[in-house]
């Protein structure tokens, strides 16, 4: 049995329509990320599975129980579904501690003491728990109130960007750190996020989003390689799409020479197609017959990124090893390098 | 049911607002009546001399505060001096002094008579017409009373905005080559000037509404005109008449408050705030700082404290009776009633506006928060009208049905007094009760729910618990405005019924100055607590002095 299953959920705040046919679930102890552009609806999502607000259509399956139907609603606090928040929320006149033990206040002394010093161990807040909000750090306050949702071992953990108010620095170790309690713990977690590298380090599946709709529901790695649709593939990393015609025998030419490729059979000869060229995909050739102009240089530490121009004006990117430097307005050979092309007709 | 809630919610914040508009709307539509005799018989004699000593008035006090204010803000922000730290809050200490407590200690004090003027005939032998000197109960007299416990609005809205704003900028233009001088022409004071504005509007509207100062020294003005016509002519439409002009000078005060305090945020850079590396003053020029900030805490609080204490002193014995504990128990019941009722209805109102957002809900809350503006003989004036109207229907009605009277219910009781202080005061508590609604953050009802609480516990377990000092403040604020209300009680009490303000200006208004004295120094004690609880909220923010509202 999974964890939870969203069904076809639509939501709607008077005339505007947030979610369309949300489809989601999520495996026993598994991370999902709900991952898109700002206004893309995956605030909305994480708020309807919490019950924070009503759906106007679909299901939301909790344990194998209907959470809501057109009769039913479960009220958010019976539901046993943890929250972080992007505003991160601890009650300013609770210390640490009692913040954590706020959910679990039904059980005995005993209990809760034992829970939330392990919850505190966990987190790494030991230190602190006699500390209230306003007297720790930012990172320090988001750990505190990971705690605090996952204190009642809530059947599911929702996470409302609750990294976003943080510095950038801390906002990546913090990640890593995130998926390692969760996965301690065990929980089941959805994490909403703008942040792909967030999604990246925490998830086990992201749900890429856009416009209220469901891009693609994948791994990371088929997120970056194997993208559904243009949204997706400009979304995930750095690329760019190169134009290009289908030619005879299932492969594209573009500027810098033929693609080859398993091209569907709904591809036609001289179909106009966009081929997703990563900046991995191209190799410095300097023999090479197809000259790319470089146009900009920008500093990566171990390499550069190079933004590139074909004769027709289409952009590439590349990463070179920083040790050989070019110059702008350089012109330099290049080919591809691409194994399974990923491309989407234009139309 | 979710309907019949929010429907229920909506209508009766919009009534609450009605209700409470009742007064203003009174005075506004009195402008529509047919004025009777003595309405034309004042146009042609008292009103142009109303109208011209408040003109003067304002324009005199708008000068004085925005000197002091605005200076004594600037060195307090920018500056180190010796005692900079403790002027910080000195400064509001005039706050807690009702000017008309100010106007007879000093009466007391510079008066032919008084200590002042005796000594210097004792050291001159001069005798009366020998020598020059100033007459304090005249408009000079009245604009400086004013001045001296009123710039401290000034100095508050001018010193958050200087710290606030003007760092950043002014750091810039310390490296562009400019001094403190030019500093503060070119860049500071052109930034604080919505805030200032703001100030100084607040300030103009407590000069508008000011009864006892200009009474006491004999100055005609809209305040004292609607009292003679009110009690000497007896005519209630062409006091009404006059309360409604004297409302248009205040709805150009609100709007230009507004205005400028809207702007005002429009200035605000988002940037950290950051300590401004002060202008170290030495020598003369420390003195001269010590000087500008410390005259204004002497003569607008030390100097008339002193001299309260010593005539409390001489007279304590005879005035501390059971009559005066009568008074202090008028007021204080008084004070904590309307405090208790207004704490009330500003939370009902800022529960309103977070569970209602609409905009019937906020229209209806920024009429209801009018009050504040309003001067307080014209608010009784607005609610005793419409209460004897309808304490004369229920009469009548009683009469013809029952053939009994039911006297006064409304008109001639407490309620009307505590309706007006409402109607005046529920601005204070609803703006202190609102920011305390403005921390507890929707997603913390949020988490309180999905750890397993139900709306009623969430009330009780986070939002009464972090309500509670915003809650208190509110009720002392109001507690101590009402405590040194003086106009509206003159005007509503039922008969025979006094406070310690009351009394003061009776004693006062005799000649009785030295009697006067107790009652006058218990509503300044009083009055401390609230300027100290505000010198606290900004020493103990001091990085965040932004956030410190009037």
């Amino acid at each position: 049995m999974k964890r939870l299953e969203v069904k076809k959920l639509d939501f709607a705040y008077g005339r505007n329509q947030i979610l369309f046919e949300f489809d989601f679930s999520l495996e026993e102890s598994q991370i999902g990320c709900l991952l898109g552009p700002s206004g893309c609806g995956k605030t909305t999502a994480l708020r309807a599975i919490a019950g924070f607000e009503n759906p106007t259509k679909g299901e939301i399956i909790l344990n194998g129980n209907k959470l809501n139907s057109s009769k039913i609603f479960v009220e958010p606090e019976k539901r046993q579904i943890g929250m972080v928040f992007q505003d991160i929320a601890l009650f300013p006149h609770l210390s640490v501690k009692e913040n954590i033990q706020f959910g679990i206040r039904s059980l005995s002394q005993n209990l809760r003491d034992k829970r939330s010093n392990e919850l505190l161990d966990l987190v790494g807040m030991s230190e602190f728990k006699k500390k209230y909000p306003h007297e720790i750090s930012g990172g320090q306050q988001q750990r505190v109130a990971l705690a605090r949702a996952m204190a009642p071992k809530p059947s599911l953990l929702l996470m409302d960007e609750p990294l976003s108010s943080l510095d950038e620095e801390l906002r990546e170790q913090l990640a890593r750190e995130i998926r390692l309690i969760l996965k301690q713990e065990k929980v089941s977690a959805i994490l909403v996020t703008h942040d792909q590298n967030e999604a990246f380090a925490v998830g086990d599946h992201i749900c890429v989003m856009h416009q209220g709709r469901v891009q693609q529901n994948d791994s990371a790695y088929n997120l970056y390689h194997h993208p559904l649709n243009r949204f997706v593939a400009e979304f995930i990393g750095e690329g760019t799409l190169l134009p290009g015609v289908v030619a005879d025998e299932g492969t594209i030419a573009t500027d810098l020479g033929e693609i080859k490729g398993n091209l569907p059979e709904s591809c036609k000869h001289q179909d106009k197609v966009d081929v997703l060229i990563r900046p991995e995909n191209v190799i410095l050739a300097n023999d090479n017959e197809n000259k790319v102009v470089i146009t900009a240089r920008y500093f990566r530490g171990s390499s550069y990124l190079y933004t590139l121009k074909t004769n027709s004006g289409a952009d590439l990117l590349c990463f070179l090893s920083s040790s050989e430097s070019l110059q702008i307005d350089q012109t330099i050979g290049v080919h591809l390098q691409i194994e399974k092309p990923v491309f989407f007709s234009r139309s | 049911m979710k309907n019949l809630t929010s429907y229920l919610w909506r209508w009766s914040i919009v009534g609450t607002a009605l209700i409470l508009s009742i007064p203003i709307l009174t005075i506004a539509f009195s402008v529509f009546e047919t004025p009777g005799g003595n309405w034309q018989h004042l146009t042609n004699t008292v009103l142009p001399e109303y109208l011209s000593n408040s003109i003067i008035l304002s324009c005199g006090v708008g000068i004085g505060t925005l000197i002091i204010g605005v200076s004594t803000a600037w060195l307090t922000s920018t500056c180190r001096f010796p005692g900079k730290n403790q002027f910080v809050w000195l400064l509001l200490l005039p706050m807690a002094m009702p000017a008309y407590i100010v106007a007879y200690t000093y009466t007391g004090m510079f008066d032919f008579a008084g200590p002042v003027q005796s000594t210097i005939r004792d050291w001159t032998g001069w005798s009366y017409r020998d020598y020059y000197f100033p007459q304090i109960r005249s408009m000079g007299g009245a604009i400086a009373m004013l001045s001296f416990v009123l710039y401290p609005y000034v100095y508050l809205l001018g010193r958050s905005t200087f710290l606030e704003q003007s760092v950043g900028v002014m750091e810039v233009s310390r490296t562009l080559d400019c001094g403190p001088w030019t500093g503060f022409y070119k860049v500071a004071l052109p930034l604080a000037r919505p805030a200032i504005v703001a100030g100084l509007s607040l300030a103009l509207m407590e000069t508008l509404a000011d009864y006892g100062t200009v009474s006491y020294f004999g100055i005609g003005v809209f305040t004292t005109g609607i009292f003679r016509t009110w009690f000497g002519l007896g005519d209630y439409t062409a006091a009404a008449k006059m309360a409604s002009l004297l409302l248009f000078f205040v709805f150009a005060l609100i709007i230009l408050e507004r205005v400028s305090r809207s702007k005002a945020q429009y200035h605000n850079s988002s940037g950290k705030l950051k300590r401004f590396s002060e202008f170290r003053l030495k020598g003369f020029k420390a003195c001269l700082a010590f000087a500008t900030c410390g005259i204004p805490v002497f003569l607008g609080f030390f100097l008339p404290a002193a001299q309260l204490s010593v005539w409390a002193l001489e007279t304590w014995s005879d005035m501390v009776d059971d009559r005066f504990f009568e008074l202090v128990i008028n007021s204080f019941i008084l004070a904590f009633g309307a405090a208790l009722i207004s704490v009330i209805l500003a939370l009902f109102l800022g529960y309103g506006k977070r569970i209602m957002p609409g905009k019937a809900t906020i229209i209806s809350i920024r009429t209801a928060s009018i009050g504040y503006a309003i001067p307080g003989t014209v608010i009784a004036v607005g609610v005793i009208i419409p209460f004897a109207w309808i304490d004369g229907r229920i009469d009548s009605f009683m009469q013809s049905s029952f053939g009994i009277s039911s006297g006064l219910i409304f008109s001639g009781t407490l309620v009307a007094l505590m309706f007006a202080y409402l109607v005046r005061f529920l601005a204070i508590s609803l703006q202190t009760v609102e920011s305390g609604l403005d921390k507890i953050k929707p997603s913390m009802d949020d988490a309180a729910r999905s750890l397993g609480c139900r709306p009623r516990e969430t009330l009780f377990k986070i939002h009464i618990p972090l309500l509670k000092s915003s809650t208190l403040t509110a009720l002392m604020i109001v507690f101590v405005d009402v405590m040194k209300e003086l106009p509206a009680t003159l005007i509503l009490r039922p008969f025979d019924f006094n406070t310690l303000a009351v009394r003061a200006f009776e004693l006062a208004s005799d000649e009785r100055l030295a009697d006067s004295s107790t009652a006058a120094l218990t509503i300044v004690v009083v009055g401390l607590l609230p300027v100290i609880y505000l010198s606290k909220t900004i020493s103990h923010s001091r990085l965040d002095q932004g956030n410190t509202k009037i």
